[in-house]
Parts: C-alpha cells; structure tokens; sequence
C-alpha cells in the first residue's frame, strides 16, 4: 500500500492531511465523509484495503462466471455417455481390414497374415521413434487381431490400409508410414497409432471399450 | 501530418443542433476531405477493396444463414440441396459466399505486399500494422471455420486436422482439443460452435478494421516513396480524388470476381467437399483452401509435430515482429535495391511454398526420382523443396531483413514528396 510520506506534496490541502494516492483521486467523492468526520488518518489505509479486497471478489467473481463459460465447451453429458460396442470378428477376412466407429472415433480392427505378423515381430528392436514391441500391441493368443485407433497421432487422418514401405499404413495428409504393428516408422507424427481397451469375448467376437 | 483540422460547416439550423449533440455528420465530412498524400497508386486501393469484400461476406453471409442447418445430420442437405438447388438464387450467393472468400484473401495478400513493400510498417504506423495482422489472422479463423460449414469431406478433415495442431502442445494438448470438440472428435457439437463463431467473427473484423482506419487517420497514409507529407501541397482531399480511384478500382475487382462466380465457380472448390462428411475415411488428397497453401506447407515441412506446429505460428509471426526486424530509416523499397531483390525472392519462395502445400510430400519436383534420400526423403520431392523454402522464409525475416537495415547502401530519397510527382515528366523513371 502506497503512503504519502508528508503533507507538503501537491496534494498536500486535500483531504485530511497525510493521504493516499487513492484517497486523492476518490478525494471528491470522500469530501462528504471527510466532513462528517469520519476521515480520520487512518482511514486512508483502510479505504486501500477496502479497494484491494473489492478488487479481489471482483476478480473472483469474474472467475466465477467465466469457468461456466468455459466448461460448456466440454463434452456434454450425452456425448460422454459412451456405451461399449461388440464386434463380430468373422466379418473381417484374412489379410483385410474394418474400420468402424466406437466413441465416434474410428478404430482399425486388422486380421493380420502370418507374414504380417513375422515383418513386425523381426522389426521390434529397429530403431523406432515410439518403441513398442509387437506382442505389446497384441492381446496373449490372438496375435492376428491389431486393433487401434484409426487416428493418425499427427494430424488425426485416417491412414490408409497397406500404405508405405512397411506394408502397414501410410496417412495420406502429411505422409506419416506406419508398420504392420501399427508403430510409427517415418514422418512427422510423434507416437504409435493409440491403443485402447478391448476385450476377447470368444474368438470371434471382440468388446470394444 | 499531425492534426487534420475540421473544415466542416454546418450549414443548416438543424445540423448546427445535431453537431452540438452528435457531431456525426462532421465526423464523416472530416473523414472524406481527409488529406491524402498525391502519389498514391493503385496499390492503396485494396483498403477499399478489402472494406468492400467484408461487406459482401457479411451480407451474403447472413442470407446464407437463413436457410442453413446448424445440426450434423442436416447441415449438408442444407447446402446441398436446400441452397444450392431449392433456395431462390441461392446458388448465386453461396456462390458468391464461397468465392468471396478466395478474393478477400487475394486483396489482404496484396494489400499486405503493398505495405512490405513501401514500409508502412516503420513509424509511426506499426500500431496501424499490427491491427492489420490481427485482422489477417482473424481472417484466417473466420475462413477456416466458415469452410467447416458446408460438411463435406474436406470441412470434417480440414477441421480434424487443424484442430489436431493444438494437440501437439505438451500436458494441455489434448484438454484444449477435446474442449473445441465437445466431443472425442470433430462432429456435431463442433458443427454448432464454428457455425456460432463464423457468425461473429466477421463483427470482431468490422470493429478491427474501424480502429485500423482510426490508427491510419492520426499519422496519415504512406505513399509510394515513403516520404512522410510535409505541406499541403503534398496532398490532396480523400474525397473526391481517392474516392473516385477506389471505386474504380473496386469495379475491376468486381468484374474479376464475376468472371469467377459466373464461370468458373468451382475453381477453387475441392470435389471431395461435395460428399458428406464421414469419420472413418480420410480423402485420398487433403489440402486447405490456396490462402493457407503455404502456412500448410511449413507445417509438413519439418518433421516433429510440435516444431511444426510452432513454424506455422512463427510463419505468422513474423508478420508481426516485421517493425522491430527492419530498423532502416529508408521506408520504401524504391530506394532499397538490395531489400526489393531479397522481397521479390521472398515472394518467389511463398509461391512455391503454395506449391509444395498443394502437392503430396513424397511427390517429385522435377518429373523422374526422387533423388538420393536426406535423412526421409529424395533429395527431388516436394518435402525437401518444401524445407529449403522454409528455411528462406524464416531467413528472409530473421536474418537478411535485420543484416539489410544495418547495411544496405540505400538510393537517394526524394526531400519531399510532391517534387517527384511534380517533375515526373522531367525527371528519369526510377
Ligand atoms: C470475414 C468474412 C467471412 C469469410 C472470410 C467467410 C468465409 C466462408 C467460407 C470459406 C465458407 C465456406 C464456403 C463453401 O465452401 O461453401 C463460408 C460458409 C458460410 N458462411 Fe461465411 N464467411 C464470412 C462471413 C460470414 C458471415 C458474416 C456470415 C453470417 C452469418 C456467414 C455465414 C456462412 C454460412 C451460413 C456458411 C455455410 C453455407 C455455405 O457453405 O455456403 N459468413 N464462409
Ligand atoms: S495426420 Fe497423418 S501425417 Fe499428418
């Protein structure tokens, strides 16, 4: 809080005496109280308090209504309302590929070919800017099946199926190539295509979320 | 030029009453006899031009809105079939609509070459310089969320796509994402809140470009030599002599924009925007409008996502850093021989930029291979034409424009600005 040291400054006449800048710039509005007498020296500190802590709820009120104004962007309730989707696995042949859409994501369901599976095995200790082992993109047993998110971790494209030199995908928006486990091999996108959690409900049929 | 006195007068009783009330129409008599410098060429016309263009988008715009359909399921039918096939004339102002867009960008560009190229971003007009970014920028987000509009397959996979950039900012990234969304993805919620922005936007601009006017009428316009005025003889009333020019200028552009609405009115149009948006299949090609060709470009560019990211912005920023970049005295680049030849190179390097942008980055340059690789690509595709235009770019900004201020030998500048255009005839071309 900021003092006038002494009475001699410019302001010097208004008010009572020793005041606040503060004090000096409200001083016509304070003129009434100053004359009722209840502008004592010491009520300068406390009209500086009372500035800052009206300040203060101000700032907490603005905050107040600005969260809501915020928070609605936010997912709404029915969107968050999410119920996990089964998935018929006969439907997707050897060597092909799904892409269905669960949380209004789309999600890669692959049946991978031995061959497939034999590239990605031989490549887990490539250099990699994700590394990941492909048993580790894999549910125990059911290593033909990768299931992903279809969102490119650059951009969030759709990459396409078999793309680029890893037989995996290539993304056709800035040219990320991913391998036959999903990983990411070239380009400018930072991580693996994203697991997310599924479950074996039989052989043939896969719980998504 | 410091203080434009008022040489209005009111003439009737009633607007001798009005002007001690709301001395409105004084405002706009001052405004129209504002002193002009006498040299300005048909490059200071895109102000008015630009002004013009706002106007259009915002009136077509809101016919527009009459009868489209703000929800997911019915916001492509809306355009679609609604304006484009059952709306009276409404295949005329979309079409007006959609290519307003691509001209406005067109007059910004050039109109922002303009004040490169004459430094108009020196003092005392870099307040005035840096409106005119923000309202480029704004520009931007307007167009990219009014291109979100129609729902087609380009709308959903440019808006996944750009809104995917903010993703990259480590620990917030995906909070910010998720709340543009409103969702896990680009879809409904998100259809509503751009539609409710696209609206407001170009309001936002409308209250910009009136401080932007307000921040040229303190110290004046620029002018060709970038000699500031000096007299009155240097300048003329703004009306009726650079209203005539303007307006000109203006019916040019509208013959320009005619000739595209009437005959060419998908140039700029990708077909794949006139499928329906679906989220589970990425078209072959995506590429943004041609305005952001370049900025797109950058981003591919570099190979890490958040470096990518941060060019784009930088890319922008530079725009604004431009004031403090360039410290020479020497505002017009007619006496700057080295600055103009490292502009026009500049300018050369954001077309090809244009270029790389609109091409697939593992795409050839030269017709044949690729090349021997660098690091992930042939030394012949896109991508690598692509970084070393980049890397111009960037240098043009951070490194040659500050070394020229300091250096450069510049040509004689002219005492005052009417003395050329006096002797004109006389003297040598420049
Ligand atoms: C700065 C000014 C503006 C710019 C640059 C702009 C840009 C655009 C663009 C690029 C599109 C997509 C066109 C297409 O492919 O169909 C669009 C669509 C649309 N805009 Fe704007 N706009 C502006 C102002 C406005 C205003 C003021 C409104 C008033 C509400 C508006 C309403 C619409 C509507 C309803 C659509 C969707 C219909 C359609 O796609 O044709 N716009 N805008
Ligand atoms: S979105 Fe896939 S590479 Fe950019």
């Amino acid at each position: 809080m900021r003092r006038e040291a002494s009475s001699t400054g410019p302001w010097a006449d208004s008010g009572a005496g020793s005041g606040t800048l503060s004090e000096v710039r409200t001083s016509e509005v304070s003129e009434s109280v100053a004359k009722a007498g209840a502008d004592g020296p010491d009520d300068a500190g406390r009209r500086d308090f009372l500035y800052l802590a009206t300040g203060a709820v101000g700032v907490a009120g603005v905050a107040a209504v600005a969260w809501p104004l915020i928070d609605q962007l936010n997912p709404a309730a029915d969107t968050l309302a999410l119920a996990s989707i089964e998935y018929d696995l006969t439907k997707v042949p050897l060597g092909s590929e799904v892409t269905i859409a669960w949380r209004k994501q789309p999600v890669f369901i692959r049946h991978r070919t031995p061959d497939e599976i034999a590239r990605a095995v031989a490549d887990d200790h490539a250099p990699m800017k994700d590394p990941a082992t492909d048993a580790s993109r894999v549910k125990p047993g059911h290593a033909e099946w990768l299931i992903i998110l279809a969102s490119c971790t650059h951009l969030g494209c759709v990459p396409t199926f078999k793309g680029g030199e890893y037989g995996g995908w290539a993304c056709p928006c800035h040219g990320s190539v991913y391998d036959t486990s999903g990983r990411i091999r070239k380009g400018p996108a930072p991580k693996n295509l994203y697991l997310f959690p599924y479950t074996f409900l039989s052989d043939t049929k896969v719980k998504l979320g | 030029m410091t203080e434009h006195k008022s040489t209005y007068e009111p003439k009737s009783g009633f607007e001798r009453w009005l002007d001690s009330r709301l001395p409105i129409v004084r405002f706009s008599a001052d405004l129209m006899s504002f002193p002009t410098p006498r040299n300005l060429n048909y490059w200071y016309t895109f102000g008015g031009i630009l002004a013009f263009c706002l106007v259009v988008q915002i009136v077509t715009g809101i016919v527009l809105a009459m009868h489209y359909d703000t929800s997911e399921a019915g916001a492509f039918i809306s355009v679609q079939r609604g304006i484009m096939r059952d709306v009276n004339y409404g295949w005329l102002i979309r079409g007006i609509h959609a290519n307003g867009a691509s001209m406005f960008f067109l007059a910004v560009y050039l109109h922002i070459l303009r004040g490169m190229y004459y430094g108009s971003y020196k003092a005392p007009r870099e307040v005035l310089w840096w409106i005119g970014c923000v309202i480029y920028v704004l520009m931007m987000a307007t167009a990219f969320m009014g291109y979100v509009l129609p729902w087609g397959q380009m709308s959903f996979w440019g808006a996944k796509v750009i809104t995917n950039l903010l993703g990259a900012f480590p620990v917030v990234g995906n909070a910010i994402t998720t709340l543009l969304w409103g969702g896990f993805s680009v879809g409904g919620p998100t259809l509503n809140r751009f539609f409710s922005l696209h609206y407001l936007l170009p309001f936002v601009i409308a209250g910009m470009v009136a401080l932007h006017v307000w921040a040229l009428h303190v110290p004046g316009n620029n002018n060709p030599t970038g000699v500031e005025v000096k007299s009155d003889h240097d300048t003329l009333p703004f009306h009726p002599y650079y209203t005539v020019k303007d307006l000109f200028a203006i019916m040019v552009f509208v013959i320009l924009f005619a000739v595209v609405v009437f005959f060419i009115p998908d140039a700029f149009e990708k077909v794949d925007n006139n499928v329906v948006a679906n989220a589970l299949v990425t078209p072959a090609h995506i590429v943004p409008e041609w305005y952001l060709l370049p900025f797109y470009a950058i981003l591919r560019a570099i190979p890490d996502k958040l470096s990518g990211v941060l060019a784009l912005a930088g890319a922008i920023a530079m725009l604004f850093a431009l004031p403090f970049l360039d410290q020479n005295k020497v505002k017009s680049m007619r006496y700057r021989p080295a600055a103009r030849m490292y502009f026009f190179i500049w300018i050369v390097f954001c077309l090809i930029l244009g270029w790389c942008g609109s091409q697939e980055p593992q795409g050839t340059v030269i017709p044949g291979g690729a090349g021997p690789v660098i690091i992930d690509y042939g030394i012949n595709s896109v991508t690598w034409l692509a970084r070393v235009s980049t890397a111009y770019y960037f240098a043009y900004f951070l490194i040659i424009t500050p070394l020229l201020a300091m250096s450069e030998k510049t040509l004689p500048v002219p005492d005052a600005l009417f003395m050329p255009v006096l002797s004109k005839s006389a003297a040598p071309a420049e």
